[in-house]
């Protein structure tokens, strides 16, 4: 074979190998959950209604088994995402339904309402701000922004109870309904994670959907 | 070459690591000094300063003697350079005792000198900040030390004070001029607890008590971060902390002490360690009829989930 | 005897030769071992493991609650790899033996296309490596410009905070695994039979296996990214390491693969050393760079099991739910770190040593001078090969140990400093009243002096407990390692390969070339890793992707610095696809006119190396003209060989390597 021929089989080759590997890495880095946008026609000054949803299962997508919170588009759709853009320096009015059963806290600590507006939240209507998690249903998720120091629990449901198991959930199965609010604060990135170590089948049940963003973890991206 | 020559380049060579040494060693301990991190809040970030002083005074001269030469080499030994001799050969350019002898004796004195003087900037500030784990040697002098726990866990510090009843909180405030033990525990994988202007860090094992001493020196602000990669969150996991006078923060604890009364009741007895109760929340990655092989404390449930 | 076994062990003839067994068919062209079909043995052995997996574990109580099957994942990887194995032929010799048939003889090919199967040449092996090792440092790079994107701003992120600390493990271990091997690898393979003057290595199959096992390792890291990554960092510490997902198992069978290799590579290299040096060289007239690739294999092979070890618990705990790791039943956090590190910290010695050999290798070839205080050198590297195993608990210096191992691993730590500062005496002596030639090997040599002075400081104070308590664990740590490994053993691979590159392909790199990817990588990364000293402490932690404001100068100057770095390799990519394959000059035999004995043979070196065993005369630094001595006689006489006669006599005749009468070296070249 001629040298030209042997040049252009090697080029060829190393195009393939670089090409392959370019891709793995890209295709990787590349990886996101989308975001929900609550900033486009919002009015300065009026507050921003955050509605999400947690499961015990998901049902669908690459890991069925996992539990996750999935959050309302201002349209009305549930999308599975834990990433939002909100307005800087804006009432935010969560609203979550927590479809999932509930556990004793590893950290009692997280059983307490901190950071919200009045430093309290509503379980049902009711409001609260301590739950013991040794009682009852115990705590499913909790909702908590670290670096704000907002961390809201979510009372469980009954397991006995026939709950969700495929997302999105609707309010006929089995579910507590959690109210509160908070003020964003100025622009910047700031990540929100749950606390209650809720990785079925993982050491200390903090892998799978804990460290996985769309599940139970996300941003908030405040925005100017 | 003859000895004069040799002479002649040697001198000239010590002549200039000289003059430089000595100004950039001035011009670091005045200019430089009284900035280098962590700074001087802590006797654990003083004591931490003064050290890393002197260490890089003494590596200053090292880096400039073989920077000094290896400029002057390559300048004046350039084999373009017009009348360049040839280089000698032979045995003397192959080996020379003296030299030899003298630059291992050179290193060794430093490197002993630097691991005395490390070691008693070791013990003489109670162990300079660093865990020692659960039998710690080097100890503050006073017997009046206050015992902070601090809880690591995905992905949050928090400090229990269980000299005011075992309250937990995610604010860390301090005492100025009073010895701090800070007992570093994990619920889950390893964290390390990093206060970076107090000049503490101590890795935060599960089960396990790893003890670290400080005493604050001024008052301020100072941040918490983690250095010890523990998943997804690990780079949002710190926060800040205070260093109060003393009455302050007794005000401060005590006040925290009764409006978290009612959490501290649902809480764990206080213990220096805990069993995270893995079995929570559906977290179990054991089956449920394995018990963890601990009779400590567990963190957590008081009974296992019925899932 | 009862029975008469003759006739069955072939014994017709007794006292006779056994009559010839039956050989393998050869398999034609493309049906015989070569990488495409590696490639096809690593997809149907991963399929195949994969399938197995989920028949043994699916129904796992925890299998089906997290719906991550750590056994499937483990199982593909593995038989993936033994599937790699086979398709290259590394197995074809030990199952001919294992069933009793001859094994196929080796073809010596002389087409291009020999690079791109099983070799038996150590040659064609080096050269195989080389391909292999630069791969691994361009994935590697590729995601070092991801981190470095993602640092440009603390609180606007442009990958996701699983994918960046995914991104940094995979960096990290992509490019300790490269390291481990990137000089022992292309250049050592290649040279040191050419440097003792043998005709082979002694395990030539072995060595073809510890690159295939080696390419293999590759290809599993690289797999852990579409598994989802791993959140450990290259560290790999466990508990979080049996938390994680399924791209966890590909980083502890990915470490245990080129353990492996690394374990093969260093027997090989030391036996060879030790048993296949040509008559005449002694110890003393060893070349430096085979010394350093000695001390460098007797701690490939005697630290990497531990590694090994660990990764197999690390398996067991993720797949068959035991605890080594893991506190509350019985096991203990601190075990995979102490295992780790005890690998670990020969580890980052493997890699700085060759280092030393090659810029030792260098220096003298470069200021016609020789090389000063050689046993010191010599000394020095077997001195920290030796100590490099009694320090590794620096690594975990606050991670709460015996607070009494602190000052004495502070102590070690700080001795090593001293041998380690030997390759700076025995350089600054070469440079004394020398004449220097500024090639483009010398540049890097000495850029390589230069980064690991600031390296090498910087290490003292991290030994040093009370500035560790501030700087471990934060970015001093990470300019120290990158400085220390890549302004170090980098440089100096790169130094190598403009030297060795003329007699390894027989063309000439362009010197100005050459010189432009000197500067720019140079200056580059030195801009890029300072600054990050000062980061480091100033308080930001390592793998962190949210940093404090203030630091987001230093950032974003260390940031665009990287992509010039980046950017400059690509100067030498452009060098080397030009000079070798678009626009080729031949290259004279000894272009450097270097005394070593590597040089003395013709260009293209001819498959058996040399025609006969040369008998050494010296070392190969007797350089300047009041001291010309040969390094040695290519041409020996047959008693010579024998040992009956002293070299330089005029009796007796020699014969070649075509093995007329009385051929002097009754080994067969290659196996």
């Amino acid at each position: 074979m001629g040298r030209g021929g042997r040049l252009t089989i090697l080029g060829v080759l190393l195009a393939i190998a670089v090409g392959l590997v370019v891709f793995t890495v890209m295709a990787f880095i590349r990886s996101s959950p989308p975001t929900v946008d609550f900033t486009a026609g919002h009015q300065p000054g009026a507050p921003v209604d955050l509605t999400v949803q947690t499961v015990g299962s998901i049902g669908f997508g690459p890991h069925p088994t996992w539990v996750s919170y999935l959050t309302e588009t201002p349209g009305g759709q549930w999308v599975h995402t834990t990433l939002w853009d909100l307005p800087a320096h804006t009432r935010v009015n969560v609203t979550v339904y927590q479809y999932d059963s509930g556990s004793p806290l590893r950290n009692q600590q997280f059983g307490q309402v901190t950071g919200t507006i009045g430093d309290r939240a509503m379980l049902n209507r009711k409001p609260f701000q301590v739950i013991d998690s040794n009682s009852g249903n115990g705590i499913a998720h909790t909702f908590s922004i670290p670096t704000l120091g907002i961390s809201v629990p979510l009372y469980g449901d009954s397991s006995n109870a026939n709950l969700c198991a495929q997302a999105p959930c609707t309010t006929k199965s089995p579910h507590n309904l959690v109210q509160f609010s908070f003020m964003t604060p100025g622009p910047g990135q700031y990540p929100w994670q749950c606390f209650v170590p809720c990785g079925l089948a993982y050491l200390y049940g903090n892998g799978g959907p804990m460290q996985t963003v769309g599940y139970m973890g996300g941003f908030l991206q405040v925005v100017a | 070459m003859s000895p004069s020559e040799q002479t002649h380049h040697f001198r000239r060579l010590v002549a200039i690591w000289t003059a430089l040494s000595v100004v950039a060693d001035v011009v670091f301990y005045f200019a430089v000094g009284p900035h280098v991190p962590p700074g001087a809040m802590t006797t654990s970030a003083s004591g931490q300063q003064t050290d890393f002083i002197v260490l890089f005074m003494i590596a200053l001269p090292v880096m400039l003697a073989v920077w000094v030469y290896m400029a002057y080499a390559l300048i004046v030994w350039r084999g373009s350079g017009a009348g360049a001799d040839d280089p000698e050969g032979g045995a003397k350019a192959r080996g020379h005792l003296g030299i030899q002898v003298g630059w291992i004796a050179t290193t060794t004195v430093i490197v002993l000198g630097v691991f005395v003087y490390g070691t008693v900037e070791l013990i003489v500030p109670a162990g300079a900040g660093g865990g020692e784990g659960p039998s710690p040697i080097w100890t503050p002098a006073s017997h009046d030390v206050l015992p902070i726990q601090v809880i690591g866990q995905q992905w949050q510090f928090t400090y229990r004070y269980p000299t005011f009843g075992g309250f937990e909180t995610r604010q860390l405030m301090l005492p100025v001029d009073t010895p701090i033990a800070f007992h570093v525990t994990s619920l889950d994988v390893i964290h390390s607890f990093w206060a970076y202007q107090l000049g503490v860090k101590a890795d935060a094992n599960p089960s396990s008590d790893n003890i670290a001493f400080t005493t604050a020196k001024q008052l301020g602000a100072f941040t918490v971060r983690c250095s010890e990669l523990c998943g997804l969150w690990h780079g949002a996991m710190y926060n800040f902390g205070r260093v109060l006078p003393k009455a302050q923060f007794f005000a401060w604890a005590q006040s925290t002490e009764r409006q978290n009364a009612a959490n501290t009741k649902l809480l764990p007895a206080f213990s220096y360690t805990y069993v995270p109760d893995a079995n929570g929340a559906d977290g179990g990655y054991y089956p449920d009829n394995v018990d963890p092989y601990s009779n400590v404390e567990q963190y957590g449930a008081t009974t296992p989930s019925g899932k | 005897m009862a029975l008469d076994m003759r006739a069955s062990i072939g014994a017709e003839n007794v006292g006779g030769t056994p009559p010839p067994r039956t050989s393998i068919r050869r398999r034609p062209g493309w049906l015989g071992p070569h990488v495409g079909r590696a490639l096809a043995g690593a997809v149907g052995g991963y399929a195949f493991g994969h399938w197995v997996g989920n028949l043994i574990a699916a129904g796992y109580i925890n299998v089906q609650g997290n719906g991550q099957n750590d056994v499937a994942t483990v199982l593909g990887l593995s038989i993936g790899v033994v599937g790699w194995l086979a398709g290259a032929g590394m197995l074809d010799y030990p199952l001919a033996r294992i069933v009793g048939r001859e094994p196929l003889p080796p073809t010596p090919s002389k087409s291009w296309t020999r690079y791109f199967g099983p070799a038996l040449d150590h040659k064609v092996i080096g050269l195989q490596y080389a391909v292999v090792v630069l791969l691994f440092f361009f994935t590697g790079g590729l995601l070092a410009m991801a981190i470095r994107t993602e640092l440009l701003s603390p609180t606007s992120h442009v990958l996701g905070p699983g994918t960046y600390i995914s991104v940094v493990g995979e960096h990290g271990t992509i490019m300790m695994m490269m390291a481990s091997s990137i000089v022992i690898g292309p250049l050592g393979n290649w040279l040191v039979p050419l440097m003792i003057g043998s005709r082979r290595m002694a395990f030539p199959r072995v060595e073809a296996f510890s690159l295939w096992i080696f390419a293999a390792g590759y290809l599993v890291i690289l797999t852990a990214l579409p598994l989802g990554g791993f959140p450990t960092g290259w560290t790999g510490y466990a508990p979080l390491q049996t938390q994680a997902g399924a791209g966890m198992d590909a980083y502890l069978v990915g470490f245990a693969v080129i353990g492996i290799g690394m374990i093969c590579a260093g027997f090989n290299l030391a036996v060879t050393i030790i048993n296949y040096r040509a008559p005449g060289m002694s110890w003393g007239r060893v070349p430096i760079f085979v010394w350093s690739i000695l001390a460098t294999a007797a701690l490939l092979t005697l630290a990497t099991p531990t590694l090994v070890a660990a990764g197999l618990f690390g398996v067991l705990d993720r797949t068959a739910q035991t605890a080594f790791y893991v506190n509350e039943h019985g096991g203990s956090s601190y075990l995979w770190q102490n295992l780790f590190w005890f690998f670990g910290h020969p580890e980052v010695y493997i890699m700085a040593l060759p280092g030393f050999g090659i810029v030792a290798e260098i220096l003298p070839v470069f200021t016609r001078k020789p090389l000063f205080g050689y046993r010191v050198a010599a000394a020095g590297m077997i001195g920290v090969a030796l100590l490099s195993f009694f320090v590794w608990q620096h690594h975990l210096f606050q991670s709460g140990i015996n607070p009494d191992m602190r000052p004495l691993f502070m102590l070690t730590t700080e001795l090593i400093s001293i041998p380690t500062g030997f390759i700076f005496l025995v350089g600054l002596g070469t440079l004394w009243k020398s004449k220097i030639r500024y090639e483009v090997p010398m540049l890097f040599a000495l850029g390589m002096f230069f980064n690991f002075l600031i390296g090498g400081i910087s290490g003292v104070f991290l030994s040093d407990v009370p500035v560790d308590v501030t700087v471990h664990g934060s970015f001093f740590v990470l300019a120290h390692f990158h400085y220390t490994i890549m302004g170090g053993l980098v440089f100096a691979f790169f130094g190598g390969l403009y030297y060795w590159l003329p007699k390894m392909t027989g063309k000439t790199l362009s010197r100005r070339l050459g010189k432009w990817h000197f500067w720019t990588m140079f200056i580059f990364f030195n801009l890029t890793f300072f600054p990050l000293f000062f980061v480091g402490l100033l308080g930001q932690p390592r793998r962190v992707f949210e940093y404090a404001q203030n630091l987001q100068v230093w950032n974003d100057f260390s940031s665009v610095s990287a992509f010039c770095l980046g950017a400059s390799f690509v100067i030498f990519v452009v060098n080397f696809v030009w000079s070798i394959f678009i626009d080729p000059r031949p290259a004279p035999p000894n272009p450097w006119h270097s005394l070593g004995l590597e040089w003395q043979t013709p260009t293209p070196v001819p498959p058996y190396n040399f025609t006969r065993i040369p008998v050494v005369l010296a070392d190969p630094y007797h350089y300047s003209r009041t001291d010309p001595k040969p390094v040695a006689d290519l041409g020996p006489r047959t008693l010579v060989l024998a040992g009956t006669v002293p070299p330089g006599t005029s009796e007796a005749v020699g014969t070649d390597v075509t093995g007329e009468e009385g051929s002097a070296d009754p080994r067969p070249p290659i196996a």
